[in-house]
């Protein structure tokens, strides 16, 4: 017995947002939630198993470099961001914008594990790496998050 | 392995600092989805819901046509999930899709006899009870008509009580007009939308005003 379709987008629309905006400015996100969606419709009635949110994080960043590759920008580890100091005191801490700094590694690990909430031997499936490097990309990219965004100005 | 049960993976910084989503940047993300799912990518069942007088509808269509229609009561999650087992699970909520079912719901209860011709798809009934259902199609607007004469009017003129339970299971009430059917003691029977709803439908077809 599935579940109707409409069931997992409301379930599940907010996390794969996250991941696509953590991985995509804004605009392109939106190209890629909506491509991720309408591949998960077309297979949901041939999906096994439980682990739904896994799969659609997979299909969201395989989309998501679907849409890097055909864009007409170069998307690099600092898209989007002036080079300006980091937002102050705590106030408009732009996670987006900070996670774009990230090396492309650093950034997909954290978004897979701390924002989709993907245990590492999932996020390792995803990126195509091993759990032990995902952990290490996480745990590196949190650092440089917390350089970005929180601790130099505490 | 379940999504959730190892690497509690929350990050104090990461965690306060995802941004709230937008329910309008959501239902927008979901109105791309709904106007890319046509053609190959068509999902199995549309659905949209509409206001009416007798409470929330429920509708819900293939590319065929119309194929059910359910009552505040009956649930809907319930309701969308037989949809999915018995149509298929790829189950889209696509109100922009439905407007003309929407628009038919809307002049009816406005007092409209026979709006227009909506189409629809009756594969949730089969057999006997599609037969029934077509029968009933033909009784006309403000008519009643008893479980035994429209039984009459079928290949099983005796089969009353049989005619009773297709007009029980009708997947397509109000369109298929099985509130028209009532007990030959006068009395205005079972109904799936409840016994006050199919009084307010005769009501409604007889002449009188609906109120909201």
């Amino acid at each position: 017995m599935r579940e109707p379709f409409e069931r997992i987008v409301a379930a599940h629309g907010e996390v794969v947002w996250r991941v696509c905006r953590g991985l995509l400015p804004e605009h392109d996100a939106e190209d890629a939630w909506s491509e991720t969606f309408l591949a998960a419709l077309r297979a949901w009635d041939r999906f096994e198993g439980d682990r739904v949110r896994g799969w659609l994080v997979t299909i969201a960043h395989r989309k998501a470099l679907d849409v890097l590759r055909a864009g007409v920008r170069v998307v690099t580890t600092e898209e989007g961001v002036p080079d300006s100091p980091a937002p102050p005191a705590g106030r408009d801490l732009d996670l987006w914008a900070a996670l774009a700094r990230l090396p492309e590694g650093q950034r997909t690990a954290v978004v897979h594990h701390h924002i989709a909430g993907l245990p590492f031997a999932e996020v390792a499936t995803v990126t195509g790496t091993t759990p032990a490097a995902a952990r290490k990309a996480a745990s590196d990219g949190v650092r440089r998050l917390r350089t970005l965004l929180v601790l130099e100005d505490a | 392995m379940t999504d959730t049960a190892t690497d509690p993976a929350t990050d104090p910084v990461v965690d306060v600092l995802v941004p709230p989503t937008d329910p309008a940047l959501l239902a927008r993300l979901h109105g791309r989805l709904e106007a890319r799912a046509t053609g190959a990518d068509a999902p199995d069942v549309h659905y949209r819901t509409v206001d009416s007088p007798v409470g929330r509808l429920l509708v819900a269509a293939t590319e065929a046509g119309v194929a059910r229609v359910a009552f505040e009561r009956e649930g809907e999650d319930a309701v969308l999930q037989h949809l999915a087992d018995r149509i298929g699970p790829r189950v889209l909520r696509t109100p922009a899709r439905l407007d003309a079912a929407a628009r038919w719901f809307d002049a009816y209860f406005a007092g409209a006899h026979d709006p227009f011709e909506l189409p629809l798809d009756t594969r949730l009934a089969r057999g006997f009870r599609l037969e029934v259902l077509e029968r009933l199609r033909a009784v006309p607007y403000g008519e009643r008509i008893s479980y035994a004469a429209l039984a009459a009017r079928t290949s099983s003129p005796n089969a009353v009580r049989a005619v009773g339970t297709a007009c029980a299971t009708n997947p397509l009430p109000l369109v298929i007009p099985c509130h028209r059917v009532t007990r030959s003691d006068g009395s205005v029977g079972a109904y799936l939308g409840g016994p006050e709803t199919k009084v307010r439908l005769l009501a409604l077809e007889a002449g009188a005003a609906l109120p909201g």
